[in-house]
């Protein structure tokens, strides 16, 4: 790839992920999925890792696959182990001459299977060391088994676990900030980021991660309007707001460089994100004010120690 | 070898590939999801500028690009989402009712 990205040159590739894969309509992963795999050389062969989620149970029902590269699902909790394992067989393998040309290795697993269940593979095989990329699609609840909530779910939002009513009102925990957890692992590279405009920040950092040696990590937010409750029609515009709103900041940490990928001109009110969405909109009703005062209070902080990080 | 395309729900389990493999790549391709549609887009060529912002939107790749040049939808795959018209900065792509293209 030449250094300038090119949105006419990309989109002419063949689609790594095809057609005739039964996730939703207007989901999100299969937005994620297709931006980062238009992030390989074309020349080059891939092997997906999948853990359990509504991708792997969409994208690959027997006999029927929506991969063009090799594909291998396990279990939910060790897509990374997976992957490790098929990255040192491959290495065995190259070493010995038995196989040629180059293939990268891409793990893809939802909130769930990498906040929560899937967390001790993704951090052994980080630790190991081990040349893959593991891409964590980030929709913020088990949408899968049917939106129970997760350690991603953000604070109030209502799931199906966290329901709204007289006894509760939405989650009462923080998310976890995993992307941060996966800088403390001084891995070469960690990005977060999200299907935007043209693509050119999950396409760059996409392919830096496939293409640095090592263990890279992409925490991408997809929006999940079944989940979310919000029409299915406005992805584009609802992962904008989240930018915006700086609910959900880009940036990317290059050996301990911390880089601010996006400042918004104006940085919004985090209601803009929540009001379009079912999920928080008990926090809009009269006498929760304190909920979006909360959560504003909380973005602020996080935006704060970002900036100071990045220097920006 | 047994290929994807003639598995189905009669086919004895004696003749499924191992492990239940699949040997073939994209056979996913097969499989109509156009039908899900209860909104079809329509693509209006003469009003395109093929600046390709809906094709990476486009969560089931039935955003067909040939030569520079993209292409009217594949309705085999599209689910009538509309994100495409959402995205799309000019009057290329309007939603009409209804799972059939029509103007």
């Amino acid at each position: 790839m030449s250094k300038i990205y090119n949105l006419k040159r990309e989109v002419e590739k063949p689609p790594r992920l095809t057609g005739g894969h039964r996730l939703c309509a207007g989901c999100g992963a299969g937005v994620v999925v297709s931006g980062v795999l238009r992030a390989l050389n074309q020349e080059d062969r891939a092997v997906v890792v999948n853990a359990t989620s509504c991708l792997e149970v969409s994208t690959f029902m027997y006999p029927y696959t929506a991969y063009m590269d090799s594909f291998i699902h396990s279990a939910f909790e060790n897509s990374a182990a997976t992957c490790s394992g098929v990255e040192a067989a491959y290495n065995a393998l190259k070493r010995r001459g038995k196989v040629d040309g180059t293939v990268k290795f891409i793990t893809f697993a939802g909130d769930g299977g990498t906040y929560d269940i899937g967390f001790q593979s993704l951090s052994g095989a980080m630790e190991r060391g081990h040349d893959m990329v593991y891409v964590c699609y980030d929709n913020e609840a088990y949408m899968n088994t049917g939106i129970q909530r997760s350690s991603s779910t953000p604070l109030f939002a209502r799931t199906t676990t966290t329901p709204v009513g007289s006894a509760g009102q939405g989650k009462k925990q923080n998310k976890k900030d995993l992307t941060e957890i996966l800088v403390a692992h001084n891995i070469p590279y960690v990005a977060q980021t999200a299907p935007l405009g043209n693509f050119k920040d999950l396409h760059t950092k996409s392919h830096k991660a496939i293409y640095t040696e090592g263990p890279c990590f992409l925490n991408i937010l997809s929006p999940c309007p079944r989940g979310w409750d919000y029409p299915m029609a406005q992805l584009a515009q609802i992962t904008k707001l989240a930018v915006d709103t700086c609910v959900w900041p880009l940036y990317e940490v290059e050996e301990g460089i911390w880089r601010l990928s996006y400042i918004p001109k104006k940085k919004l009110p985090v209601e803009e994100f929540m009001r379009p969405q079912g999920r928080f909109r008990h926090m809009f009703q009269k006498g929760n004010e304190w909920m979006i005062e909360e959560v504003q209070k909380q973005v602020d902080q996080r935006w704060e120690s970002l900036l100071e990080k990045t220097g920006a | 070898m047994i290929n994807a395309q003639d598995i189905n729900e009669k086919t004895p389990w004696q003749d499924l590939t191992p492990g239940g493999e699949i040997y073939e790549a994209g056979t996913a391709r097969a499989f109509n999801t156009g039908v899900w549609r209860t909104n079809t887009p329509v693509f209006h060529a003469q009003a395109c500028k093929h600046c390709m912002l809906c094709v990476p939107f486009c969560p089931d790749s039935a955003i067909p690009v040939k030569d520079g040049k993209r292409l009217d939808f594949n309705y085999m795959h599209c689910k009538g989402c509309g994100i495409c018209e959402n995205v799309c900065p000019f009057p290329a792509i309007t939603m009409v009712t209804g799972g059939v293209p029509h103007d």
